[in-house]
């Protein structure tokens, strides 16, 4: 990555202080993402997620054949972060937005990104059909767990005992069910091709979860 | 000799890189930045150019050098 | 090249998008539209184009939100309830400016109703239906004949001001099998290009389809633009047709299968020597009311409104008359349609 990375010297911070750097720039934004504040609360994993994405997609060079889908929730504005054709969906409708551009545009290569009230909620019919019916697309699936935007209530995939808004004495089993395992109820779908849960919490997970994107993208991109 | 800069106004104050820097390299300023909150330094000293500060921050502001 | 088909209004109107074009359908089965999604199910295999049966009338929408993004002429088609269902995304369609043909072939309701032929959409497909300001461009058809027409044209419209067109049919004219003469050379849909599709940012900046504007001032700013739009369609796409109104002192109002019987009893009066006129809206957003306004300050002085509904359509004549004229409103509802008598003795008790 360092290595891949070392040609791609675009808008540094010395550059922008107006020093010259006589050093080798190992480590800076990916050019598919563009150099402005995020939205994210601090600390917050979307924007490590959409780094990510950008440095992949930066990587393949198909910046510009990729098109993303926006969900509604936290990265609905992700469309202001990446640098590259982006759709917005209804909430949860991201796979069917994403099914048929897919399908018009076979030559593209269409992601979705969306969190888990979009997938999991909201969307879960139009997730499983469109992973049942095969589509030629890629799911990034951003689950933290609770509703981030709305201000913190209870997401499907919250966890048992889990405090949110409106679970103030955490998420119950007998009232509120079972967290949900999206990837699971996936993993038995013959559409599906290739599915990984990885995490951003740290150095190393972020590497692994770079692979995973990498390979997600590159199943969809070798089709 | 590696290191790193920080774009001290755009951090967050999350300090995730603290916690990922392998030589305690990285400490809180005592100032506030432009968006008013403590944001992370660079302390100099023995950095390796590992990254690890980079690939944690979620503002991309640090860049690495070697 | 010309041929005569015997068609029932289902398939006319998918005939008119596969002539227009259209190269994406996604839809859903709800009677009383099935025979469209089978027709348009076997027609787009045969022009390689493409089918989806959607999961639901959400994703059926949505996709057809993602095909017109992509640039592709693109349709879906319900019934009422599958219709109600479809709102959110035709809000979300006309908040974004993709342009697209959706079709209602209205039944029974509310509810879940019955699947006989009703007009109790109207105020949904002219006044909104969904969230927010938007206006969709409605046309109601009153043949097999024209709704291959007017879908037809759907198309062209919708490209033309980026903006969602719905066919507003019913059961009746879904079902109703008629001769549908298509002359191949009468039928040249008029492409436009779509710089803004999503295709890929190659060698231009990225483009991006929203309808989510957070900036300060932003979205009212985007609403303004928006409401230029159907100020401009209000001018330009104004449709209606009418019958003697030179002589008339009852006119009557009435649009789609409706209005198909509306002119028989119409007839029936002149012949008994009643002078009764007929304005038959075809396109209910933008509506005719410059022509109801018009027909009031002539020889009009009763206006008879009939519709399948408790009387929709007969608001809007009312804002048009302004009071000029008497409006008197006749209706049948939960699939009950208007009989020609039944509409004659009410011209009848007018006179």
């Amino acid at each position: 990555m360092k290595k891949k990375n070392r040609k791609k010297i675009n808008r540094s911070a010395s550059k922008r202080a107006g020093k010259k750097v006589e050093e080798k720039l190992v480590f800076s934004r990916p050019q598919s993402l563009r150099d402005v504040d995020m939205h994210y609360c601090a600390g917050c994993g979307h924007s490590i997620v959409h780094r990510l994405v950008c440095e992949v997609i930066d990587e393949f060079k198909i910046r510009d054949r990729v098109i993303g889908i926006a969900p509604v929730g936290c990265a609905v504005i992700a469309y202001d972060y990446w640098d590259f054709d982006v759709s917005e969906a209804a909430h949860g409708r991201t796979p069917a937005v994403a099914t048929a551009i897919k399908r018009v545009r076979p030559d593209n290569i269409v992601f979705t990104y969306q969190g888990d009230g979009d997938l999991a909620a909201i969307g879960t019919a139009e997730i499983i059909h469109a992973a049942n019916r095969g589509e030629n697309i890629t799911v990034i699936f951003v689950n933290n767990g609770v509703y981030g935007m709305t201000g913190g209530q209870m997401a499907p995939t919250t966890l048992a005992g889990q405090k949110t808004s409106t679970s103030i004495a955490g998420r119950s089993l007998r009232n509120d069910g079972y967290p949900l395992k999206m990837l699971e109820m996936l993993a038995v779908l013959p559409g599906v091709r290739y599915l990984e849960r990885v995490s951003v919490h740290s150095a190393q997970e972020i590497f692994r979860a770079k692979r995973a994107i990498s390979k997600a993208l590159g199943v969809v991109k070798s089709y | 000799m590696p290191k790193i800069k920080i774009d001290k106004n755009r951090c967050k104050g999350c300090y995730l890189c603290i916690v990922n820097c392998p030589n305690s390299l990285i400490k809180i300023d005592d100032e506030l930045n432009a968006k008013g909150v403590k944001p992370v330094v660079f302390s100099g000293g023995k950095c390796t150019g590992c990254a690890m500060c980079a690939i944690i921050c979620p503002e991309f502001i640090i860049e690495v050098y070697k | 090249m010309s041929k005569k088909l015997l068609m029932c209004g289902n398939e006319a109107c998918g005939e008119g998008a596969v002539l227009a074009g259209c190269k994406f359908y996604a839809g859903y089965p709800i009677t009383p539209q099935n025979e469209l999604i089978a027709y348009m199910g076997k027609r787009m295999g045969e022009i390689n184009g493409i089918f989806i049966q959607a999961e639901s009338e959400l994703a059926a929408i949505n996709m057809v939100f993602g095909a017109a993004a992509a640039g592709e002429r693109a349709m879906t088609s319900s019934s009422s309830p599958g219709v109600s269902l479809k709102q959110e995304g035709i809000s979300y369609i006309a908040g974004a400016e993709l342009p697209c043909v959706i079709v209602n072939m209205q039944r029974g309701g509310p509810g879940l109703g019955n699947i006989a032929p009703a007009q109790s959409d109207y105020f949904q497909s002219v006044k909104g239906g969904g969230h927010g300001d938007y206006k969709v461009i409605v046309f109601a058809p009153s043949s097999a004949q024209e709704l291959l027409d007017y879908t037809f044209m759907a198309f062209d419209v919708a490209d033309k001001y980026r903006n969602p067109v719905l066919i507003l049919g019913d059961g009746l004219l879904g079902q109703m099998m008629e001769p549908v003469t298509i002359i191949k050379e009468n039928y040249k849909p008029h492409l436009v290009e779509k710089p803004w599709a999503l295709t890929g940012c190659k060698g231009r900046k990225p483009n991006i389809v929203r309808s989510f504007f957070l900036g300060e001032g932003a979205l009212e700013e985007h609403n303004k633009r928006l409401q230029e739009k159907y100020r401009t369609i209000t001018n330009a796409e104004v449709r209606a047709q009418t019958f003697n109104l030179k002589d008339s002192e009852i006119v009557i109002v009435a649009y789609g299968s409706v209005a198909r019987t509306a002119k028989a009893a119409m007839e029936s009066a002149r012949a008994k020597g009643i002078k009764v006129g007929l304005i038959r809206p075809i396109s209910l957003w933008p509506f005719p009311s410059k022509i109801i306004k018009d027909a009031s300050f002539g020889r009009c002085k009763k206006f008879l409104v009939i519709e399948m509904s408790s009387g929709q359509m007969v608001e809007d004549v009312m804002l048009a008359v302004n009071g000029k004229s008497e409006v008197d409103f006749y209706g049948r509802m939960g699939g009950g349609i208007p009989t020609e008598e039944e509409v004659l003795a009410r011209i009848e008790a007018l006179v």
